[in-house]
Order: C-alpha cells, then sequence, then structure tokens
C-alpha cells in the first residue's frame, strides 16, 4: 500500500492496514500492529518435511520398530507399539508435508501459523525420527519408558540450571556462571555428604555453595559494574579450577574418607509410580526429582503471580520504572541472582547425590550452558524453561540409546544432536523471543 | 476531605562534582496551585524536581511540607509524603499491562503475598471515570498511544494520593491536541484540590495554565512572573538579554525541482514498514519541514536518504541521480549536508576536538590530508574559521566537543555541514536541547541555505519550529504522508494531521469542533487570550 502526497485521499481517514479494526476516527488513539508475517516458518517446516519424506519414508528402512511402554516391574502391563517402519515413515511425512503445506496457505492468505501447528509437527518429526533410527538399527527394540524416564534424570540439572537463568535474568543479570554453580553444587554435595553421612546436609550445603558462586558473580555485576558475561566466564573457570585442584589434591588422596557420598533414593508413591510411562518420570524420583516439580511451579506462580514476581520482573524490564516506585533494584537484583544460585546449586548436588556414585573433574560437562540455551527456548519462563530442558535431556538420552542399539548414522552425528537441537532452539527456529529489556545492563543511578 | 499541602525548597543546592546543577533554589508551592518552573534544557529543573522526588539527595538546603522539614531517602519517601511525579521519560514498563503498572510498588495482595488486581482496577476505572481519562486497566502498555500512557502515569501517582504532582516536560512527546486534553486535566486536577509543578520551556503552554511562573537559568532562580506577562519578557529572563522569537524571513523563491522522493518504504529489522510508501520534493530555494509526533519514521525517512537503512525500496533522485544502494560517503560525496537528530550519539565524537569534529567528512581530502598523512595546522586553521563564523563559544578549537554546552555542539555539527558545496541540505530536530539564543542564529543559518538555492528539508517535532521555517509542511503520521500543506495551515490542522487525519478532515474537523478550541485555543498569534482561558479553566468540572 502506498500514499501519495500530493493526493491525500479525501473523505475517509487513512486505512488502517491489517486489522482494519479501530478506524481512525477519533483521531489520535488509533492504534496499528502491523506485525507481518513471515516466510520463515512456512518454509523451514516445508524443507524438513521434504527431509522427513526422503530419508524417513522413501529412504526408510524396512523392518519394523518395536517400542516397549511396560517396564517389568509396572503393576498394569502394557504391549509393546510395534510399527512397521517403512509405512510408518511414509505415513508421518505426509502428514507433516500437509501440515507444511497448510503453513504456506496460511502465509499465502497472511495468516499466522498457530502454535498447534508447529507443536503437532515437531512431535511428528520426533516420531518420524525416532521409528527410522529404531526400524534401522542392528536391536530394533527401545524401552520408550526408559527413554522418557532417562531423558528426564538427564534433564534434572539442567531444568535448576535454567530455572537459575531464568531467576537472573528477569531481574536483568545474566546469569553465564549456571555451569559453575552446577560444579560448585556438585563438589560441596558430595564433600559434604561423604564427612556427615547425611545427603540431607549435603544437599544444603551444595544450595549455599551455589549461592555462594552467585554472590560473587551478584557483587561485582551490581555493585563494581563488571561486564556480566566476562566474570560469568570467569567464575566458570573459577570454579572449574578450585574444583579440580581440590579433587585431585584431596578427594582421589582418599577417596573413602572425601568423596563416597550418602545417597538420595528414589522415593516411590504407591501405585502411582506403577503406572506405565508417566510413573516413573512424576512418581518415582528422589528427593532431587520432587523439589525440581515443585522449583519450576513455585518459581512461576511467584514471578507471575505474587508482589514479588511483579517487582522482579519491572526491575528486569524497567529498573528507572521500578526506582521511581520505591523499589530497590540493586537489593532485588542481588538476592534474586543469589536465589538463583542456589537453586543451580541444588541442581548440581543430582549429580553426586542422586546420578553418579561419587565426584569427577568436570562433572557438570557443558550442562550449565545447555541450561543457558533452554532458558533462551523456553522464552525466560519457568515452564517454558522446563519443557525445553526436557527435550534437551530427551535428545541426551536418545543419542546415548541410540548408539547403544547400533544404527546406521555414526554415532559421533549422535552425540551432536543434543547440541543441534540447541543451536536451532537458540536460534530462534520456534518464534521469536524476547529477553527481559533490562537483562544484562547494569543499573546506575542518575 | 480534600488535605492539601504546601510545598517548599528553601536554598537547595545540588552539586555534581565541580557541576553546580542547582543553586540555591527557593521555591514555594501554595495549596491548590499551578507553579511553573519556567528554563531552557539543562538550566537545572530537573534535577531540582529529582531532588524533590527523593531520587538525588541535595548538596544544601531542605525541603519542608506544610513549614515542618522533611527529608526523602528515596521515591518512596516522596510518594508516601504526598509527592507524585510524572518523568519526562514515561516510568512505564512496556511489557506490563496498566493495573500491573499502577500497581508496582504499593501492591495490594492477598494472603501469601499473591497480587490483588481486581483491587488495582477498581481504582483505576474510579480515577479514570472521575477525570474521564477512559484507560482500560487490562490493555499493554506498549501498545497503547503516548497520550494514554501519560494518563497511566498521571493515576499513578493519584492512586498513590498524591497532593503535589510534578510533570516534567509532559508536552514533548504529544501533538497538539493531546497538548490541550492534558492542559485542560491540569486544571481539572487543581480543581480537585491537587497543586500542580509544571516543568516546561514552551512559554505557549505555561501562559496558559499556570497561576505562578518561577524562571530558572543556569540553576538559579531568576525571577518569577505573572503568567499575563508577554512572551519576549518570558524569553528574555528564561535566556538572560533581549530574544527576537520571530524569524525575519523572505518568502521562498522557488528555482528547478532537484530533489525527488518516489514511493520511499523502509522496512525495520522487526519487518515493519516504518517508512511506507513516501513520495514528495523539494525545489532549489525551498524548505520543506516534516512534522510529525516522534517515532512516526521521521528519523528512518532522513537515514534513508543519507544510506543509513538496510532495506530501502523505492526511488530517491538528486538531481537526476539515484540515492537508493549508494553507500554514506558517496551519498556525502553527491553533496547532501545531514544533521542528525541526535548530535551527541551520531552528530559529533564527544573525545575529539572541536577542530576534528569539524572535518569528520573531509579528513582524508585535500588541504587536511595529504597522500596518508594529515595536517593538524590546516585542520586548525579551519576550526578557527567555522568557530568564528558560527559562534561557537569556546576558548579553542583543539578542546574535546564534549565540553561545549549543547547550543554549541549543534554550531559544530551544523558548521561542518554547510561548510562544503551542498545540492541538499538535511536537518533533523536542528535546534533539540538548544538554547533560545543560539536557536535564532541557527534558524538564520537555515534560512540563509535556502536563499542560497539549496533544496532544504528539516525534520522537526516541535510545531513552532516546523510553522516557524517551512515553506511548505509535510505530515508523518505511522511512516505514511498524511499530505503536505502550505506554509501558513493552522497549527490546529497540523495538530490533527500529526494524530492522522487527511488535510481535509482535519480543515473540516478544525473548524466544526469548537468544543476542543475553547478548552485551551491553539492560536499561537493570541496570547493575551490564552492566559484568560487559563484563569477560566477553574469552572471546568
Amino acid at each position: 500500500m502506498s500514499t501519495t502526497a500530493t493526493s491525500p485521499q479525501p473523505g475517509k481517514p487513512q486505512p488502517a492496514p491489517l486489522d482494519g479494526g479501530a478506524p481512525a476516527a477519533k483521531h489520535h488513539h488509533t492504534t496499528v500492529t502491523a506485525k507481518p508475517v513471515t516466510w520463515k516458518l512456512p518454509v523451514t517446516l516445508l524443507v524438513l518435511a521434504v527431509v522427513a519424506f526422503i530419508f524417513f519414508g522413501l529412504m526408510g528402512p524396512h523392518q519394523t520398530a518395536k517400542f516397549g511402554i511396560s517396564t517389568g516391574s509396572d503393576f498394569f502391563q502394557l504391549p509393546a507399539l510395534e510399527v512397521p517402519a517403512f509405512l510408518g515413515g511414509i505415513v508421518l511425512s505426509v502428514i507433516m508435508l500437509a501440515l507444511a503445506g497448510y503453513a504456506v496457505f496460511l502465509k499465502t492468505r497472511n495468516r499466522k501459523v498457530p502454535a498447534w501447528v508447529t507443536i503437532a509437527f515437531i512431535a511428528l518429526f520426533v516420531a518420524a525420527f525416532l521409528i527410522w533410527v529404531v526400524g534401522g538399527a542392528r536391536t530394533t527394540s527401545i524401552s520408550l519408558a526408559g527413554l522418557i524416564a532417562g531423558s528426564v534424570t538427564l534433564a534434572v540439572p539442567l531444568v535448576f540450571g535454567s530455572l537459575s537463568g531464568v531467576l537472573c535474568e528477569r531481574v536483568g543479570v545474566v546469569n553465564i556462571a549456571i555451569e559453575g554453580q552446577l560444579l560448585g553444587g556438585a563438589f560441596t554435595a558430595a564433600i559434604i555428604a561423604t564427612l556427615t553421612h547425611n545427603p540431607f546436609l549435603g544437599l544444603l550445603a551444595a544450595a549455599i555453595a551455589g549461592a555462594l558462586v552467585s554472590m560473587i558473580l551478584a557483587l561485582f555485576s551490581i555493585k563494581y559494574v563488571v561486564n556480566q558475561i566476562i566474570v560469568g566466564v570467569v567464575l566458570n573457570v573459577l570454579v572449574s579450577g578450585v574444583t579440580g585442584f581440590l579433587f585431585s589434591t584431596v578427594m582421589q588422596a582418599d577417596k573413602d574418607k572425601f568423596n563416597s557420598p550418602a545417597h538420595l533414593d528414589p522415593i516411590t508413591i504407591p501405585v502411582l509410580g506403577d503406572i506405565p510411562l508417566i510413573g516413573p518420570i512424576l512418581f518415582k524420583q528422589s528427593l532431587i526429582g520432587y523439589l525440581m516439580y515443585i522449583a519450576v511451579i513455585v518459581v512461576w506462580v511467584g514471578l507471575f503471580k505474587t508482589k514479588w514476581g511483579l517487582r522482579v520482573r519491572a526491575v528486569g524490564e524497567h529498573p528507572q520504572a521500578a526506582d521511581t516506585m520505591g523499589i530497590k533494584v540493586n537489593a532485588t537484583r542481588f538476592w534474586n541472582v543469589t536465589l538463583g544460585g542456589a537453586i543451580a546449586g541444588i541442581g548440581g548436588s543430582f549429580f553426586t547425590l542422586v546420578a553418579i556414585d561419587s565426584f569427577t573433574k568436570e562433572i557438570s560437562g557443558g550442562r550449565g550452558f545447555i541450561a543457558l540455551a533452554a532458558l533462551i527456548f523456553g522464552r525466560w519462563n519457568p515452564i517454558g524453561a522446563f519443557f525445553a530442558a526436557l527435550l534437551f535431556g530427551f535428545a541426551d538420552n536418545l543419542q546415548s540409546i541410540v548408539t547403544i542399539i547400533g544404527t546406521p548414522v555414526p554415532s559421533q552425528f549422535m552425540a551432536m544432536l543434543p547440541y543441534l537441537v540447541t543451536v536451532l532452539a537458540v536460534a530462534g527456529l520456534v518464534g521469536r523471543s524476547r529477553p527481559p529489556a533490562a537483562s544484562g545492563i547494569p543499573y546506575v543511578k542518575g | 476531605m480534600v488535605r492539601v499541602l504546601k510545598l517548599e525548597l528553601k536554598g537547595i543546592t545540588k552539586r555534581f562534582g565541580s557541576l553546580v546543577a542547582n543553586d540555591h533554589i527557593d521555591v514555594v508551592v501554595e495549596p491548590g496551585q499551578i507553579h511553573c518552573l519556567l528554563g531552557e534544557n539543562g538550566a537545572g529543573k530537573s534535577t531540582l524536581m529529582n531532588v524533590l522526588y527523593g531520587l538525588y539527595e541535595p548538596t544544601e538546603g531542605e525541603i519542608l511540607i506544610d513549614d515542618k522539614p522533611v527529608s526523602f531517602r528515596g521515591p518512596g519517601d516522596a510518594m508516601a509524603a504526598g509527592i507524585g511525579m510524572v518523568h519526562q521519560h514515561f516510568m512505564l514498563v512496556p511489557v506490563f499491562t496498566v493495573a500491573e503498572n499502577v500497581a508496582l510498588g504499593a501492591e495490594t495482595t492477598k494472603a501469601g503475598g499473591f497480587l490483588n488486581l481486581d483491587d488495582t482496577r477498581r481504582k483505576i476505572q474510579e480515577i479514570s471515570d472521575r477525570y474521564g481519562f477512559d484507560v482500560d486497566p487490562d490493555a499493554l502498555i506498549e501498545d497503547l498511544p503516548v497520550g494514554v500512557q501519560q494518563r497511566v502515569e498521571i493515576i499513578k501517582a493519584l492512586v498513590r494520593d498524591a497532593k503535589v504532582l510534578i510533570l516534567d516536560e509532559p508536552t514533548a512527546v504529544l501533538t497538539p491536541q493531546d497538548t490541550d486534553e492534558l492542559l485542560d486535566i491540569m486544571r481539572q486536577l487543581k480543581s480537585h484540590g491537587t497543586s500542580i509543578v509544571f516543568i516546561s520551556h514552551k512559554l505557549r503552554e505555561v501562559k496558559a495554565v499556570s497561576d505562578t511562573i518561577t524562571v530558572i537559568r543556569r540553576g538559579k532562580v531568576v525571577g518569577t512572573a505573572s503568567p499575563s506577562a508577554s512572551t519576549t519578557e518570558l524569553a528574555s529572563m528564561m535566556v538572560g538579554r533581549a530574544v527576537n522569537l520571530t524569524l525575519d524571513k523572505a518568502p521562498a523563491q522557488p528555482q528547478e525541482t532537484t530533489f525527488q522522493v518516489k514511493d520511499l518504504t523502509v522496512i525495520a529489522p522487526s519487518g515493519q514498514h516504518v517508512v511506507d510508501g513516501i513520495s514528495f520534493d523539494i525545489a532549489r530555494g525551498e524548505i520543506l519541514a516534516v512534522a510529525g509526533v516522534q517515532g512516526n519514521g521521521q528519523t528512518e525517512l532522513t537515514e534513508a536518504i543519507l544510506g543509513l537503512q538496510d532495506r530501502v525500496h523505492g526511488s530517491i533522485l538528486l538531481d537526476g541521480e539515484e540515492l537508493v544502494g549508494r553507500s554514506v560517503k558517496d551519498v556525502l560525496k553527491a553533496g547532501v549536508g545531514f544533521v542528525p537528530e541526535d548530535r551527541s550519539v551520531d552528530g559529533l565524537i564527544g573525545t575529539f576536538s572541536i577542530a576534528e569534529n569539524l572535518i569528520l567528512d573531509r579528513y582524508d581530502q585535500e588541504p587536511f590530508a595529504k597522500g596518508i598523512s594529515m595536517s593538524p595546522a590546516k585542520v586548525l586553521e579551519n576550526a578557527k574559521t567555522r568557530i568564528d563564523e558560527f559562534d561557537v563559544r569556546t576558548p579553542s578549537g583543539s578542546l574535546a566537543a564534549g565540553t561545549l554546552s549543547g547550543g554549541n555542539q549543534q554550531k559544530v555539527v551544523m558548521a561542518r555541514e554547510l561548510s562544503r558545496p551542498l545540492r541538499l541540505f538535511i536537518a533533523s530536530q536542528p535546534t533539540r536541547g538548544v538554547d533560545v539564543g543560539s536557536i535564532e542564529f541557527l534558524h538564520k543559518r537555515i534560512v540563509a541555505e535556502r536563499d542560497h538555492g539549496t533544496p532544504v528539508m528539516i525534520v522537526s517535532t516541535e510545531l513552532d519550529e516546523v510553522i516557524e521555517l517551512a515553506d511548505r509542511i509535510a505530515v508523518l503520521y505511522k511512516g505514511r504522508l498524511v499530505g503536505i500543506v502550505p506554509a501558513g495551515t493552522g497549527r490546529d490542522v497540523l495538530g490533527l494531521m500529526m494524530a492522522g487525519l487527511s488535510p481535509d478532515e482535519a480543515h473540516a474537523d478544525s473548524t466544526k469542533t469548537p468544543a476542543t478550541a475553547a478548552a485551551a485555543p491553539a492560536a499561537a498569534a493570541q496570547p493575551a487570550q490564552e492566559s484568560t482561558s487559563g484563569a477560566v479553566g477553574e469552572h471546568h468540572d
């Protein structure tokens, strides 16, 4: 649409583009939201659907993929799901093509692609991928229950890490030090739980360790206005160095005395824990696993439903506005970042109190950075971050299972999977996400 | 029922290092009064109000409420004492709803710290009804027009039971119609017993609503004036010498058209068409002023001409040469002079000397450079000439440009851009934040460039400036050209156009709705009548 200067339209005022609502009758009180629909999503979906059709469909394996749903101990026993791989690939990829076609059609009508299309597409793609991988493997059978339960296990530290990130960034501080907080938590939990023979004290100590790492971040980035990214990176290196040094000098010298932590055992809730698929992930968890679900909900409710959350978000979006309303910006930031650190510390303790029997060097293995990606993928929302972390945990677990059953794809490529998913997620594949406006910007009065 | 309070600032001094922003300032705001602080940009008005609002601590002096000294450790204390402030740049969280913004800092909660926004909604509705604000408590701030956002700010203060409301340059971001409505709201607030401290440098508005005027210059109170004082009187108090507010300008003698813009569209990274299919042209010896409320595509338009925008469609022809798609350097070489809207960010390098800033566009050309070496002597020599010619107040050209006052910085930018032969001159906000004395000078230079036969394009959000300089006026609204009207078009018509009405509609609307006109007559030429209406304003309720 173009307007020419010399011949202004007589009669009706400027037509509002697209939405057409609110005609410009009451002069200046009109809002025009011209957010154009882009080709990005439809084209991405189309490309993926074609890839799926060629590889998972046409070039798909001709065996039958078998997915176990119940584990032996389950109360209810359900039969395994058996899918002929070739047919399954064709059917699923044709549905994907249809969805992509629908997205393209919507774009030509200049309408937004609804979220369910994207979500359904991703689910189908993952399913087709699974069928393809399992159908083409030496052992054409995996346990779906194990795959999912394992994903949650791998996701626990990620969830805690990304919750820490959410709390920090929502208040305007970028927390690159999640990795260091996880590692610090893991180390402290191991040593305290060993010395005291009490895993609960180990858990508490891990939270304190994470909080201390965070306090350094908070002190330097808030009080001394040092670049937050640099402080975070330096902290990661520092924690890695300190724990690595203590590990080789103290822990390895006397493993029994310093590095054999008491463990937090899974607590099974009767009956509920025996439900196939859902039971193990929701009702057969360690204390830390249950804490994770509670933390996600508490942080979400806290951020979006309480006075505290309103203030926190205001500080992260527009610190000056918060200041003029009598909110202490830097104090809010300091304590939130500290709280975030404590949560990440608890996540770190999962490594040494639940997952593995002792501390090893670099036990967190870069998961702090994946947690950062989960936080961005989850759009700075605790629940979004939770599901993003689950996705990364899933990719991670799938990778190891698929390597075991033996696939046509070299295992190195499979090992890339979690990181590939991370890159795609952070690149904003699923819509554009908007970080808190003041994230990473120090607040200096005046 | 209405508690009123008397506010007194006594000997307030605020120093930032060696800079004295406020020097023993005494102001008394009587209950139920609109008290104006008049002064130029940088005179220290905002600093004073930030002291009053608890954002800064005064170096010396005290604040008295109802004759009792108080001390504010932060805005929280000031609010508790009944002082509310609407900042020049709104203190609203764009991604929050109106209710969330109003609640922030004074939340009502249910058990367990859960927000009770219903209570806030009810309060907003109450105030909104009382003053006819028409604000939806659940609208997102970023979706609201500026005028409505400002009302949300006022609601914020009123919900906190403010008895004294500070309005810091509230009209800077408003269309003339919004401004008139705001002045009306101010009168209403006054009639309900709220005192207002109105900070402004716009004489027309000050005269229209004030009960008392305190004039501040360079951090000191230079005197008080009554709203019936003439504009010239007030201006000279503000500046400290006699100023000529009207520009002597001969009628334009347009020659052939050498600059044409056709169907220009600029697409922002967000995908939005920030400039949307604009076409216009400018003849040699003519000034086209582009009017519009800030953020309606003016910045992108000028940047597109200069080659600073990436996604530009359409055509920009200067003497038949296409400028779209060429580098900034090429465009400058083609003879385009450009004064950017924010001199400290885009116009100058603050840490470079004045002399260096004066040759930023020609540092690699003779006589300033020979081969790979520069000639500092030539650079300084050039600086001396320009400094004299443009009356830049500085002891030496080798001082850092950042040390100059706003007006002098602007003269440096203008001097650089006007010191080479031009085929097009673009100045964006040529006098923003510039003292009245310098405005006079800068305007004269712009007109001189026109008379020299250069097509001139001025972009300004100040309607007064547009009216003063323009030979023709183009109005932008949401990236579109609403229309081009001749100089001498009434400010009410221009105001309506700035709100998106076509020229025909604007003409029709401005003649048939005497209601708005009566509330605050917009004619700049009748200051006497304005002050009367200011007095009559008390009957509005």
